[in-house]
């Protein structure tokens, strides 16, 4: 499979990475070269093959809900950035 | 003092043949003496070290001092560290100083080992080469044009160095095991679940498992048993008694049923390096144990498997790293997404980068289950090779990787050379199993690994196992040049 121009823009959309033109042909080369080996795994049967997301079957542990954590709003934001009045600050969204 | 294991060091300290402060200094001028030719250590923490180091004398001094008390050790920048720059190898978190110390920092803490640094690897643990590092690449000490392997490259390069005598690491797909082997050390990736991931910052997280790496299987078995432990913060954690790792070290081998699968002994596999792992399997034969012809018939997929569901798990971690709430934020944005984007594409390195939009790829509507319901499948059918494995076997061995350390630069512009290098280790990810890598033979004066798989939860079998391998061999004693003088 060889994956177009528009489909390499599509995913720095998505994945929130400015990738600018010089690099886009070297970008989409060496994806195509990592979606060629991933391919392989089109020609397994996995017919009736149960997926695996944990090799012990483990399931989420649920617990009382109760607050467990000190209020850290102040050494957590300490390393932010921008912040003003206990807010992450970003550019303007709203005009 | 630096020749000396962490046995011999443990032994040392409590019956004052120096003390820790004297053991601590001494690492931090061997770091600062040799470290420049490694780039092994990213973060030095003298200050910090010397005073811990004085703590524990005096908690040596009181006689009940825990386990690993005054034995310096260094971390991987992966692991966060309470007050100490964690940058995972990456300018996105250059800047990063978290307010809170990972549950493997806290257990280390708590058994009074002092802390003397943090070790250099692949940005955000993605490589087998140390060569994605912000912080530039870790020379192997063995071969300075060479690879020390990856992401723990810093971890493995220091403890050859002898510029400390353990490191925590940590492995997605190979990650502890490679660079072990082709920097002549000792190290293991546990069962995953078997060590917090709370703290450690995550790539792949059906996949991450923290480890030590040291000189010698006893060694490691002393780190491990501080290392592992359940942890209510690490949602996949087991909660499962912790052995005393040490304690099974000296059982006698004899009948121990060792499977050597065809697969990992076919094409690609240098000579050199098949002739280093058959005479480590013949001396385990000398000691009594039995070699079982095994099949592992798809070996071959875990590499395709492994680059859909890393990449997609990590696109989705790193989802985090957007410049707002810490870490590196771009220049002057002009607006969210501006901000988002550059700081994204401004803070991740290229092989980050790709990984991302590899795993947003295969998540992205439409190829969801061609993708990442695909691989997760196959992996079910990787599992299933080693259940019916060790069925008949109690341990499976073969080469940890394809050939010993390879020069820098040398897998070109293809990421995907670069990945097959992780082709015998990736499987035990994919599966959860243990496995390990221990230092077996030479090759043009490089270090070949053995590589150990267990059962869930056969670490204890695993390090007894290579303990007894290196009771009757020498290559883990052996040092690169320059350094054990």
């Amino acid at each position: 499979m060889s994956i177009e121009r528009k489909e390499i823009e599509k995913l720095a959309t998505l994945s929130r990475i400015a990738i600018n033109d010089e690099t886009i042909n070297e970008v989409s080369q060496r994806l195509d070269s990592v979606l060629q080996l991933v391919d392989q795994l089109q020609a397994v049967d996995t017919t009736g093959v149960e997926a695996m997301s944990h090799p012990m079957q483990a399931t989420q542990r649920l617990r009382e809900d109760e607050v467990s954590e000190i209020n850290q709003r102040e050494a957590l934001q300490a390393i932010a950035p921008d912040t003003e009045e206990g807010l992450f600050l970003v550019p303007k969204v709203i005009e | 003092m630096h020749n000396l294991t962490i046995a011999e060091l443990i032994k040392g300290l409590q019956s004052k043949q120096f003390s820790s402060v004297e053991l601590t200094q001494h690492f931090l001028d061997r770091i600062g003496s040799l470290n420049p030719a490694y780039n092994a250590v990213i973060t030095v923490t003298a200050e910090q070290a010397l005073k811990a180091a004085a703590a524990a004398d005096e908690r040596l001094a009181g006689g009940n001092a825990p386990a690993l008390c005054g034995v310096p050790i260094l971390h991987k920048d992966i692991f966060c560290t309470n007050g100490v720059r964690t940058s995972c190898g990456s300018k996105m978190l250059d800047n990063f100083i978290p307010p809170y110390n990972a549950t493997v920092v806290e257990n280390f803490e708590t058994a009074g080992a002092v802390v003397l640094g943090k070790t250099n690897m692949d940005e955000f643990a993605m490589g087998s080469s140390n060569e994605t590092s912000f912080y530039g690449p870790v020379q192997n000490p063995w071969d300075t044009d060479c690879v020390p392997g990856g992401s723990s490259g810093g971890s493995a390069a220091a403890v050859a160095a002898r510029l400390a005598p353990g490191a925590t690491a940590t492995d997605t797909g190979g990650s502890i095991r490679q660079p072990a082997a082709l920097c002549g050390i000792t190290g293991l990736k546990p069962t995953y679940g078997r060590v917090s991931r709370w703290g450690m910052i995550a790539f792949a997280s059906s996949l991450d498992q923290g480890g030590p790496m040291a000189r010698t299987a006893e060694d490691c078995a002393i780190m491990l048993s501080c290392m592992a432990s359940f942890d209510d913060k690490d949602s996949t954690c087991i909660d499962r008694e912790v052995p005393d790792y040490s304690a099974t070290l000296g059982q006698d081998i004899k009948g121990l049923r060792i499977g050597v699968p065809s697969e990992y002994f076919s094409e690609g596999l240098d000579p050199g390096t098949e002739k280093a792992v058959r005479a480590a399997l013949a001396e385990f034969e000398a000691q009594g144990a039995e070699l079982v012809e095994i099949s592992l018939p798809n070996t071959g997929l875990s590499v395709p498997a492994y680059y859909v569901i890393a990449p997609a798990e990590a696109s989705a971690n790193l989802s985090r790293f957007d410049g707002v709430k810490y870490g590196y934020r771009c220049e002057d944005p002009k607006d969210l997404q501006d901000l988002y984007s550059r700081t994204r594409a401004e803070g991740f390195g290229e092989e980050v980068q790709r990984r991302i939009l590899i795993g947003t790829y295969c998540l992205s509507a439409g190829y969801y289950e061609a993708y990442y319901g695909k691989a997760q499948q196959v992996r079910k059918l990787i599992q299933q090779d080693f259940e019916k494995a060790f069925e008949s076997v109690d341990v499976i061995m073969g080469p940890t990787c394809p050939s010993p350390a390879f020069k820098f630069g040398s897998k070109g512009d293809d990421p995907v050379a670069m990945y097959l290098e992780d082709i015998y280790t990736i499987a035990t990810n994919l599966a959860g199993l243990p496995g390990m890598s221990v230092p077996c033979g030479m090759v043009d004066d490089k270090p070949v690994g053995l590589q150990i798989i267990g059962n869930y939860f056969a670490e204890a079998r695993m390090l007894n196992v290579a303990h007894q391998y290196q009771q009757a061999t020498d290559w883990h004693d052996l040092a690169p040049q320059g350094v054990a003088s």
